[in-house]
C-alpha cells in the first residue's frame, strides 16, 4: 500500500508477531500508518486485533506472559530498541480502551491532568490551558467547564469515553490508539467519537480497533483486515470495502462469517 | 396456582424467612451485650470515673484515667507500627505477590492470622521483655504483629477489587508502575483499606492475653513507653476476676468505655472517608 507523497510516515511495524507463552496471537504482520490518517482494524472476535494494538504503546508485554518479535517503528525508531523506556514511550502514544475508565478517586480536571502531572508539568496555569485544550479537543468542554471539580463519575458513560479521550490527548502524544472505543456506547454517543476521529486526524495518527464495519467505513482512511492472528488484507478503506483483492476480505464484510 | 408454583412459593417463603430470623439473632446477642454493658456499667460512669487513678483495694471511688490513656497509647503504637507493614504487605501481595514469594507471604499471613494471641505475647516477652523489662513498647508491638496480617489480608483483598482496566488505563498514560499502585490502585480501594484497619484496630484495641506478660498493667498513671502500662483491658480483667463488688462494678464501666471508644473508631473513619469523597479534586 502506497501513503500519499506528502504523508510523512509515523508509524510501521515489520513482521510483528505477539504470543502468548508459546502461542501466536498476531502473526508476522506488517503495517504502514501513515500521519495523520486514521487506520481501522477490524476482524471477527478473537483476530488478534486487540493484542496487536496492545503491542503499539508496549501494553501486551504487560500481560501475563506476553512477548512479541519483530519491530515496531516510530519515526524510524523501534520502541521494543533496549534503550527505550516503555513507561516513556507510552506518554508518546495514548491509549482508550473499551469501557470507559475514568478515575473514580479524581475529578474531571484531575482526570485529564493526570497524564501531565505524572510527566511533571507543575505549572498551575500551564496545566489549566493544557485541561482545557484536551477537554475542547474532546469535545467535552462546553459541558464540563462550570463542573471540572466534580467526580469524573457524575458524567455519562459517552462522557466518560470522551473524558478518557481528553486524558490520553492532554499529554499531546504523536498516536492515538482506540481499542474498541465506541463498544459500551449508544448511538449518539458512538457518533460523537466517529466524528472526534476526523477533527483529531489532523493533529494526530490514529489507529482503531471496531467489530463495527460500517464504523470502519465511516471513519477510516486505511483498513486493516485480521483473521485468526494474520493480516489478510490492507489498503484504502473504500477500495477494501469495494473490491478486496482476497476471498476472505469479501467474506468477512459481505456478512457471510464472523 | 400450580403444586410447583404453590411449592416454590412456600420454599421463598421459608428460606427468607430463616435468613431474616438468622440475621435477627445476630443482631440481637449484640444488642444484648451493648444493653448488659449499658445497664451494668452506666451507672458507675461519672467525672471520676474518667479523671482518677485507681485507688487501693477496699476504698471506693476512684477511676480508670491511667487504663484509658493507656489504652490509646498503646493501641496508636501498634497501629503506628502495624498500620504502615500491613498495607505495604497488602498492596505488595495483591500487586506484585503473583509469584513464589508472594505465595509464601500469603501462607505465613494466613498462619499469622490464627495463631493464638498469647502466642504473639510469648514471642513479644522473650525478645522484648525478657532482655530489658515490661514495657508499653513491648505490648504496642506484640498488638502490632497481631495486627499486621489481618491488615496486610484485608488491603490485598479491597485493592483486588480495583478493577484491571483502571490498571491498564493509567500505565497507558505513562504512569510507571508503582505510581499506578499508590496513586491509582490504592487512592481508590481507600475506603476498604481504612474500613479494614479499623476492624483490625478494633480487634487488637480489647486484646488481653498478649498484654498481660508484655505491658503487665500498672496502677498509677504512666506515659512512659519504656514502663509499664495499665489498659482497659488489662483492667478489665483484674477488676472482673477479683472479689470485690465495687471492682466488678468498675469492671462493667471499663467495658462499657472500651465498647464506646472502638465505636467511636469506627464512626470517625467513616466520616473521614466521606469528608474525602465528597471534595474530591
Amino acid at each position: 500500500m502506497a501513503p500519499p507523497a506528502d504523508a510523512r510516515l509515523r508509524l510501521e511495524t515489520l513482521r510483528l508477531t505477539a504470543l502468548y507463552g508459546r502461542r501466536g496471537v498476531v502473526k508476522d504482520v506488517s503495517i504502514l500508518f501513515p500521519a495523520h490518517t486514521v487506520t481501522a482494524v477490524i476482524g471477527p472476535s478473537g483476530c488478534g486485533k486487540s493484542t496487536f494494538l496492545r503491542c503499539l504503546n508496549r501494553m501486551h508485554e504487560l500481560s501475563e506472559g506476553g512477548w512479541v518479535t519483530g519491530r515496531v517503528l516510530l519515526d524510524d525508531a523501534d520502541i521494543y530498541d533496549d534503550g527505550v523506556d516503555p513507561v516513556q514511550l507510552r506518554r508518546r502514544i495514548g491509549m482508550v480502551f473499551q469501557r470507559p475508565t475514568p478515575f473514580p478517586t479524581m475529578s474531571i480536571y484531575d482526570n485529564v491532568a493526570a497524564g501531565l502531572r505524572v510527566n511533571g508539568h507543575g505549572g498551575r496555569r500551564e496545566l489549566d490551558a493544557a485541561v482545557e485544550r484536551a477537554l475542547r479537543q474532546a469535545a467535552l468542554w462546553d459541558e464540563t467547564k462550570d463542573r471540572l471539580r466534580h467526580s469524573a463519575l457524575a458524567l455519562s458513560g459517552g462522557q466518560q469515553q470522551r473524558l478518557c479521550i481528553a486524558r490520553a490527548l492532554a499529554p499531546q502524544p504523536e498516536v492515538l490508539l482506540l481499542d474498541e472505543p465506541t463498544a459500551s456506547l449508544d448511538p449518539a454517543g458512538t457518533q460523537r467519537i466517529e466524528e472526534l476521529c476526523h477533527e483529531l486526524k489532523r493533529l494526530y495518527t490514529i489507529v482503531i480497533v471496531t467489530h463495527n464495519m460500517q464504523q470502519a467505513a465511516r471513519v477510516s482512511d486505511y483498513t486493516a483486515f485480521f483473521y485468526l492472528g494474520d493480516l489478510i488484507e490492507v489498503g484504502r478503506t473504500e477500495t477494501l470495502f469495494t473490491r478486496p483483492t482476497q476471498e476472505r476480505t469479501e467474506a468477512y464484510i459481505t456478512g457471510r462469517f464472523g | 396456582m400450580t403444586t410447583r408454583g404453590l411449592r416454590r412459593h412456600l420454599t421463598s417463603g421459608f428460606m427468607t424467612g430463616l435468613v431474616a430470623l438468622l440475621s435477627f439473632l445476630a443482631v440481637v446477642s449484640l444488642l444484648l451485650i451493648l444493653g448488659d454493658l449499658v445497664a451494668k456499667g452506666a451507672s458507675s460512669l461519672d467525672w471520676n470515673f474518667f479523671t482518677q487513678n485507681p485507688v487501693p483495694a477496699g476504698q471506693s471511688g476512684g477511676g480508670v484515667a491511667n487504663a484509658i490513656v493507656g489504652t490509646l497509647i498503646i493501641v496508636g503504637l501498634a497501629a503506628l507500627i502495624g498500620l504502615p507493614v500491613g498495607i505495604g504487605t497488602g498492596l505488595y501481595l495483591a500487586e506484585y505477590g503473583s509469584g513464589r514469594l508472594g505465595w509464601v507471604v500469603r501462607f505465613v499471613a494466613d498462619v499469622m492470622n490464627g495463631t493464638p494471641s498469647i502466642v504473639i505475647g510469648i514471642f513479644a516477652w522473650t525478645w522484648l521483655v525478657r532482655p530489658w523489662h515490661f514495657s508499653a513498647l513491648a505490648g504496642a508491638v506484640s498488638l502490632a504483629i497481631l495486627m499486621v496480617p489481618m491488615i496486610a489480608r484485608t488491603t490485598e483483598e479491597m485493592v483486588r477489587l480495583v478493577p484491571h482496566s483502571l490498571r491498564e488505563a493509567a500505565l497507558a498514560l505513562g504512569y510507571p508502575r508503582w505510581r499506578t499502585s499508590l496513586r491509582i490502585v490504592a487512592r481508590t480501594a481507600l475506603a476498604g483499606i481504612v474500613t479494614g484497619c479499623l476492624v483490625g484496630v478494633a480487634r487488637i484495641a480489647g486484646e488481653t492475653a498478649p498484654l498481660l506478660f508484655t505491658a503487665l498493667g500498672n496502677l498509677n498513671f504512666s506515659t512512659s513507653i519504656l514502663q509499664p502500662m495499665q489498659t482497659l483491658s488489662l483492667q478489665i480483667f483484674t477488676y472482673a476476676t477479683g472479689p470485690f463488688d465495687e471492682w466488678h462494678r468498675l469492671a462493667w464501666a471499663a467495658a462499657l468505655v472500651l465498647m464506646g471508644l472502638v465505636l467511636l473508631l469506627g464512626v470517625a473513619a467513616r466520616w473521614a472517608i466521606r469528608q474525602r469523597d465528597g471534595t474530591a479534586r
